[in-house]
C-alpha cells in the first residue's frame, strides 16, 4: 500500500513537472524573426500531415476491430486485392499532400536561407551587427571585428538589431545553434558559412554546438544576451578595459585543447573570457589555416595550385607569378 | 614486435587502460569471458565440437546459414541494448556537469558510438541476411542460394567483424566519433587512439561480407526461382529483397573508398579528410551519406516485405495492390539515391540545393505511403486473426505512420533548421527504425519460427513482447521528441536544466520495458533452442502451414524443410503460388522421385572468416608482420578452395528422398491435414 502510495506520488511530481515545464520548450517559444517564421511552418505542416495520419491510425484500429476472425457478420472478400478507384486514392491522397508540402518548402527555403540578409521590413535597415564564430575544441571565439573584442562562450548583441555571424571552426565540424532564434548551422574547418539572426526580443537565450565534436562538445555552450543598444555599448566597453590582446600567438595558445578525460581542466576551458584588440585579418586567418607563421593561406595556396594546372595555363585568369608572401596580411575576409 | 600493444612510447594506444580503470568494462568483460568459457565447456563436455564442425560451421546449406545469421543478430541485439539502456539509465542522471551519471564523457562517448554501430552493422544487417537466407530460397522454390560457398565466407567475415567490434571493449577502447565517424573529427590528430581503427577495420570486414551477401542474393532471385515463377509472380518479400540488395550494391562500394581513404589518412599520413594539405571534411561527410542514407532503405524495404507477408496470411486474404507495391518499390530504390543531401541541410549548401534534397526526400513518403495504405486494404474485409506476428505487423503500420510525419517534417528544410541534431532526430529515427523496422523483423522470426522449428514460439511471451516493446518505445522516445522541442542537441552527457530530468526519467522507465520485452524474446529463443537440444538437433517434422492459410512456398513444405527443400521444383502459376495451389486442390507428390544434387560443405569460409580477424587485429594493434602472412593466408585459403577443392557436391538418392517425404506424409495424414 505505502509503496503504491509513493508510486501515485511519484507520478504526480512527474507529471506536474512535465507540464510545468511547458513554459520552456524553446522551439516552440521562438524569440526572433528566424525562430518564428519556423515554428510558423512546423505547424502548418505537421496539421497537414495529421490530416491523413490520424485517420489512417484510426482506421488501423477499427478495420482491426470489424474485421477480426471472430466478427463471422462483417464481409469477407478472400480475392479482393484489385481496385482501381481505391488505388488512385492511395496514391492520389500522398501525391496532394506532398505537393502542397513541396510548395511551402520550396517558398520558406527560399525566404529563409541563412546566408540572406533579412529584409528591411523585418530588420529595420541598420546595418547589420557582424559576429564571427570560430568552434575550437571545446569552446567558441566570437570575434566582434568593428569594435576589435572577442569573447570566449558569450554573445552579447542588440535587441532588434540583425546580427550577422559568420562561422568556422579550427579542427572538428560543429554547429552554431541558439533555439530560440533559430536556424543551426554547420561550423566547419575551412569553410565560412554565413547566418542572419535577429532577436525581436530581450532575454538571456541558451546557445550551444548541435553537432558532436568530441570529448568536450558538451561544455560548448554560451549564451546569447540580447540587450537594449546602451547596455550592449556598455558590455563592450566592459570588454574592452578587461580583455587581454588577441593576436596570432594568443590564438594558437587559446587553440590546444584540454586532455581527453580531463573533466575539471575541460571545465575551466570553457568558461568566459574578454579579449580585446584582436588581430585585425585573425578570422580570415582561421578560416584559410594560416594562422601559424610560415603557412600559405588556403586560397592563395589553391590559386597557386590553379595557375599551376594545365587549366590555369592554357586559361589563365590567376596570376602565376605572384609573389607568395605569407607574412603581410590580407585586405580583409 | 607486436606494434601498439607492446609500444612503451604510444601514449595514446594503452590496451588495458579501460580494464584497469573502468569497473563497468571489467565486470562486463568478466560476464562475457565466463559465459564464453561455460558455453565452449559445455560444448567440449558434451562431445558437440565434431558435429557442430560438420553440421554448423563447414555447412553451406542456406537454412542452418541463415540460422548462424540470427543469433550473431541477437548476441549483437543484447550488446547494442546494453549500450542504449546504459546511455538511458545514464543520462536520467546526467543532470550537472561532466562528472554527474556514471559515464565520464570519453566513456558515453563511446557507448553512443558503439550503440549506433552494432545496432546497424551488426544487429539489423545480420538479422535481414539471416532472414533473406533462411525464406528467400524457400519462398523462391529453390534449393540454396546461387553461391553457397560464398554465402559461409560471407557469414563468417561478418562473424569477424562482429568479434573484433566486441575485442574493443575489453582491449584497447573503441571510436568517440558517433555512428558515421565524421572527419575531421576522425583523423589520426583528432582520435588518434585504436577505437577509431576497431571502428574502421570492423566495419570493413562486415561491408566486404555484406556486398557480397547482395551479389548472391541478386543472382538468386534471378537465376533460381522456381519454374513458372515470372519476376512479377514472386511474393513481395523477394521483391524488397531483390531491391534491397541492389541499394547495398550500390551504396557499400562508396562506404567502403571513403573508409579506406581516412585509413589512407590515419595509416599513410595523407590528406583527404584531414584540415591540411588542400583536404577536404565535407567530401567524406557526402560519401558516408551517399551510403547511410540509402542504408535505411536496405533496413527498412525487407521489413516492408515482411509485413506484406504477414498481414495477407493473418486477414486470410490476397495482398491488396500487388502492382503498385512493386512499383513502390522500385521508386523507393532510385529515390533512396537521391536524398542524401538533407543530411546537411545546415552546410549552407544555398537554397537550390537544399529545396532539391528536401523535396526529393518527402516525395520518398508517397510511395511509403502507399503501402500502408495496401497494407490497410488487405486488412479491409478479411478475417484477422490476432496471432504475435500480426500484433507486431499492426503495431509496426501504426507505430511507422508516427515516423513517416516526424521524417517528413524533417525534410522541410527551414523546420530541418531547427530540428537537425537534436533530440528530436533521435527520436525520430528510432520512431522510424524500432517500429519500421525492429518491429517488422521481430514480426518476422515470430511469424516464420514456426517454419524453422516445426512448433509455434510460446503465445504468451510473444504478445508480452510485443506489448513491452510497442509501449516501451513510447515511453522511451515520446519524452525524447519532447526534449528535442526544448532545444536539446543530441549525444548530451550532461546537462544544466532541471526541467530535462523528468524526461529523461520517462525515457529510461521506457527503456526497461523495452528490457523486458527483449527478455521475453530472448526467453522464447533459450526455449528454442533448449527444444533443439532435447531433440538431438534432429527436429520432428511437422506440419507445412501452421498458421493457416499461408501464401507462398515456404508453406508448402513441412516444417522444419528438409535439407534438399523441395523434393521436386514446384510449378508456380500465381503470385500467391501456395495458395493458388491449395485452391485448385494440386495433390501434394508422394512417390516417384528422383536423387537430388546438393553442394558439399567446405571449412575455407571459417578459416578465412578466421584470418580475417587476425588481419584485422593487427592493423589495429598496427602488427604489420602479422597483418600481412594473416592476408596471404586468406588468398592462399581461398585460391585453394576455388582450385583445388572439391566441387562436385553430393547426391541425396532417390529412396532417401522417398523416406524422407514418406515421413512428412505419415504426420499429415496423422493430422488429417491435406498439403
Amino acid at each position: 500500500m505505502k509503496k503504491i502510495k509513493y508510486i501515485t506520488g511519484l507520478a504526480a511530481v512527474l507529471a506536474s513537472a512535465l507540464l510545468l515545464s511547458g513554459c520552456e520548450w524553446d522551439l516552440l517559444n521562438p524569440a526572433g524573426y528566424v525562430a518564428h517564421q519556423e515554428r510558423t511552418l512546423m505547424y502548418i505542416c505537421v496539421a497537414v500531415m495529421l490530416c491523413v495520419v490520424i485517420p489512417v491510425m484510426i482506421a488501423i484500429i477499427v478495420f482491426a476491430i470489424k474485421f477480426r476472425a471472430t466478427n463471422t457478420q462483417s464481409e469477407y472478400l478472400p480475392d479482393w486485392g484489385n481496385s482501381h478507384r481505391v488505388e488512385m486514392i492511395m496514391w492520389g491522397i500522398p501525391i496532394c499532400i506532398i505537393i502542397v508540402l513541396a510548395s511551402l518548402t520550396g517558398y520558406y527555403t527560399f525566404k529563409l536561407e541563412p546566408s540572406r540578409v533579412l529584409s528591411a521590413t523585418v530588420a529595420g535597415d541598420q546595418k547589420p551587427l557582424q559576429i564571427d564564430a570560430v568552434a575550437m575544441d571545446w569552446k567558441w571565439l566570437f570575434i566582434y571585428p568593428e569594435y576589435g573584442v572577442a569573447t570566449i562562450n558569450e554573445i552579447y548583441a542588440p535587441v532588434n538589431r540583425q546580427v550577422f555571424l559568420q562561422i568556422s571552426s579550427e579542427s572538428s565540424i560543429n554547429a552554431f545553434w541558439v533555439p530560440r532564434l533559430g536556424t543551426v548551422l554547420y561550423a566547419m574547418p575551412q569553410m565560412n558559412a554565413k547566418l542572419h539572426l535577429i532577436a525581436d526580443v530581450e532575454g538571456v537565450f541558451k546557445g550551444m554546438s548541435a553537432n558532436y565534436s568530441g570529448d568536450g562538445f558538451n561544455e560548448m555552450r554560451f549564451m546569447w544576451h540580447s540587450v537594449p543598444q546602451d547596455k550592449f555599448n556598455n558590455w563592450i566597453l566592459q570588454v574592452k578595459n578587461a580583455g587581454k590582446p588577441l593576436g596570432r600567438a594568443e590564438y594558437l595558445d587559446l587553440a590546444r585543447h584540454p586532455k581527453v578525460g580531463d573533466v575539471a581542466a575541460k571545465k575551466k576551458d570553457a568558461q568566459v573570457r574578454y579579449f580585446s584588440n584582436v588581430e585585425k585579418d585573425l578570422y580570415y586567418r582561421i578560416v584559410n589555416r594560416c594562422v601559424a607563421d610560415g603557412r600559405i593561406c588556403n586560397e592563395r595556396l589553391m590559386a597557386r595550385d590553379a595557375a599551376s594546372s594545365l587549366w590555369g595555363q592554357l586559361c589563365s585568369v590567376f596570376d602565376a607569378d605572384y609573389k607568395f608572401d605569407n607574412t603581410t596580411s590580407q585586405d580583409g575576409a | 614486435m607486436f606494434g601498439r600493444f607492446t609500444d612503451p612510447n604510444d601514449q595514446t594506444a594503452q590496451p588495458f587502460y579501460a580494464l584497469m580503470h573502468e569497473p563497468i568494462v571489467l565486470y562486463t568483460c568478466i560476464v562475457v569471458v565466463v559465459l564464453a568459457v561455460v558455453v565452449l565447456a559445455a560444448i567440449t563436455l558434451l562431445g558437440w565440437w565434431k558435429p557442430l564442425w560438420k553440421n554448423w560451421i563447414t555447412t553451406v546449406d542456406h537454412k542452418r546459414i541463415g540460422l548462424m545469421y540470427i543469433i550473431l543478430a541477437i548476441v549483437m541485439l543484447v550488446r547494442g541494448f546494453a549500450d542504449a539502456i546504459m546511455m538511458k539509465g545514464h543520462q536520467a542522471l546526467a543532470l550537472g556537469d561532466a562528472s554527474a551519471g556514471f559515464l565520464p564523457p570519453d566513456h558515453f562517448d563511446q557507448v553512443f558510438t558503439a550503440h549506433g554501430v552494432i545496432m546497424i552493422f551488426f544487429m539489423a544487417t545480420p538479422l535481414l541476411f539471416g532472414l533473406l537466407n533462411y525464406i528467400l530460397p524457400l519462398q523462391l522454390g529453390a534449393r540454396d542460394v546461387a553461391f553457397p560457398f560464398a554465402n559461409n565466407l560471407g557469414f563468417w567475415i561478418t562473424f569477424a567483424g562482429a568479434i573484433l567490434i566486441n575485442i574493443s571493449l575489453g582491449i584497447g577502447n573503441f571510436a568517440r566519433v558517433g555512428w558515421l565517424a565524421y572527419a575531421p573529427l576522425s583523423d589520426g590528430i583528432s582520435s588518434p587512439d585504436t577505437g577509431m581503427d576497431y571502428y574502421l577495420w570492423s566495419l570493413q570486414l562486415s561491408g566486404i561480407a555484406t556486398t557480397m551477401g547482395a551479389v548472391n542474393f541478386i543472382a538468386t532471385i534471378i537465376k533460381c526461382r522456381a519454374p513458372g515463377m515470372a519476376m512479377f509472380k514472386m511474393p513481395i518479400f523477394a521483391w524488397c529483397a531483390l531491391v534491397s540488395n541492389v541499394i547495398i550494391l550500390i551504396i557499400y562500394p562508396p562506404l567502403t573508398v571513403a573508409f579506406a581513404l581516412l585509413s589512407c589518412d590515419r595509416f599513410l599520413g595523407f590528406n583527404f579528410f584531414t584540415n591540411d594539405g588542400g583536404a577536404n571534411p565535407m567530401l567524406y561527410v557526402n560519401y558516408v551519406w551517399i551510403f547511410g542514407h540509402p542504408e535505411v532503405y536496405v533496413l527498412v524495404l525487407p521489413a516492408f516485405g515482411i509485413i506484406s507477408e504477414i498481414v495477407p496470411t493473418f486477414s486470410s486474404k490476397r495482398l491488396f495492390g500487388y502492382t503498385s507495391m512493386v512499383w513502390a518499390v522500385l521508386v523507393i530504390m532510385i529515390l533512396s539515391m537521391l536524398v542524401w543531401g538533407h543530411h546537411f541541410f545546415t552546410m549552407g549548401g544555398g537554397e537550390q540545393v537544399n529545396t532539391f534534397f528536401g523535396i526529393a526526400t518527402m516525395i520518398i513518403a508517397i510511395p511509403t505511403g502507399v503501402k500502408v495504405f495496401n497494407w490497410l486494404f488487405t486488412m479491409y474485409k478479411g478475417r484477422i486473426r490476432f496471432e504475435p506476428p500480426m500484433l507486431w505487423a499492426m503495431g509496426m503500420m501504426f507505430t511507422f505512420v508516427g515516423g513517416g510525419l516526424t521524417g517528413v517534417l524533417l525534410s522541410i528544410v527551414p523546420a530541418d533548421f531547427q530540428l537537425h541534431n537534436t533530440e528530436f532526430l533521435v527520436a525520430h529515427f528510432h520512431h522510424t527504425i524500432i517500429g519500421g523496422v525492429v518491429f517488422s523483423y521481430l514480426g518476422g522470426l515470430a511469424f516464420w519460427f514456426p517454419k524453422v522449428f516445426g512448433v509455434k514460439p510460446n503465445r504468451a511471451l510473444g504478445i508480452a513482447s510485443f506489448w513491452f516493446w510497442f509501449f516501451g518505445f513510447y515511453f522511451a522516445f515520446f519524452p525524447i521528441y519532447i526534449v528535442g522541442l526544448m532545444g536539446e542537441t543530441r549525444r548530451m552527457q550532461h546537462y544544466l536544466e532541471p526541467s530535462l530530468q523528468p524526461y529523461f526519467i520517462v525515457a529510461f522507465f521506457g527503456a526497461v520495458l523495452i528490457l523486458l520485452g527483449i527478455l521475453c524474446f530472448v526467453i522464447q529463443v533459450i526455449l528454442a533452442i533448449w527444444y533443439l537440444i532435447k531433440n538431438k538437433c534432429t527436429l520432428p517434422v511437422n506440419e507445412n502451414d501452421p498458421w493457416g492459410d499461408a501464401r507462398s512456398l515456404e508453406w508448402s513444405i513441412s516444417s522444419p524443410p528438409p535439407v534438399y527443400n523441395f523434393a521436386e521444383l514446384p510449378q508456380v502459376e500465381d503470385e500467391d503460388a501456395y495458395w493458388d495451389m491449395k485452391r485448385r486442390g494440386v495433390p501434394r507428390k508422394t512417390s516417384g522421385f528422383s536423387k537430388i544434387h546438393l553442394p558439399s560443405n567446405t571449412n575455407a569460409g571459417f578459416i578465412g572468416g578466421i584470418l580475417l580477424l587476425i588481419v584485422g587485429f593487427s592493423l589495429v594493434w598496427h602488427i604489420w608482420w602479422l597483418a600481412a602472412i594473416a592476408f596471404v593466408g586468406f588468398i592462399f585459403t581461398i585460391l585453394c578452395h576455388s582450385l583445388l577443392g572439391n566441387h562436385h557436391g553430393y547426391y541425396i538418392s532417390a529412396e532417401e528422398v522417398q523416406k524422407t517425404e514418406d515421413q512428412f506424409t505419415a504426420v499429415l495424414n496423422a493430422k488429417g491435414v491435406k498439403a
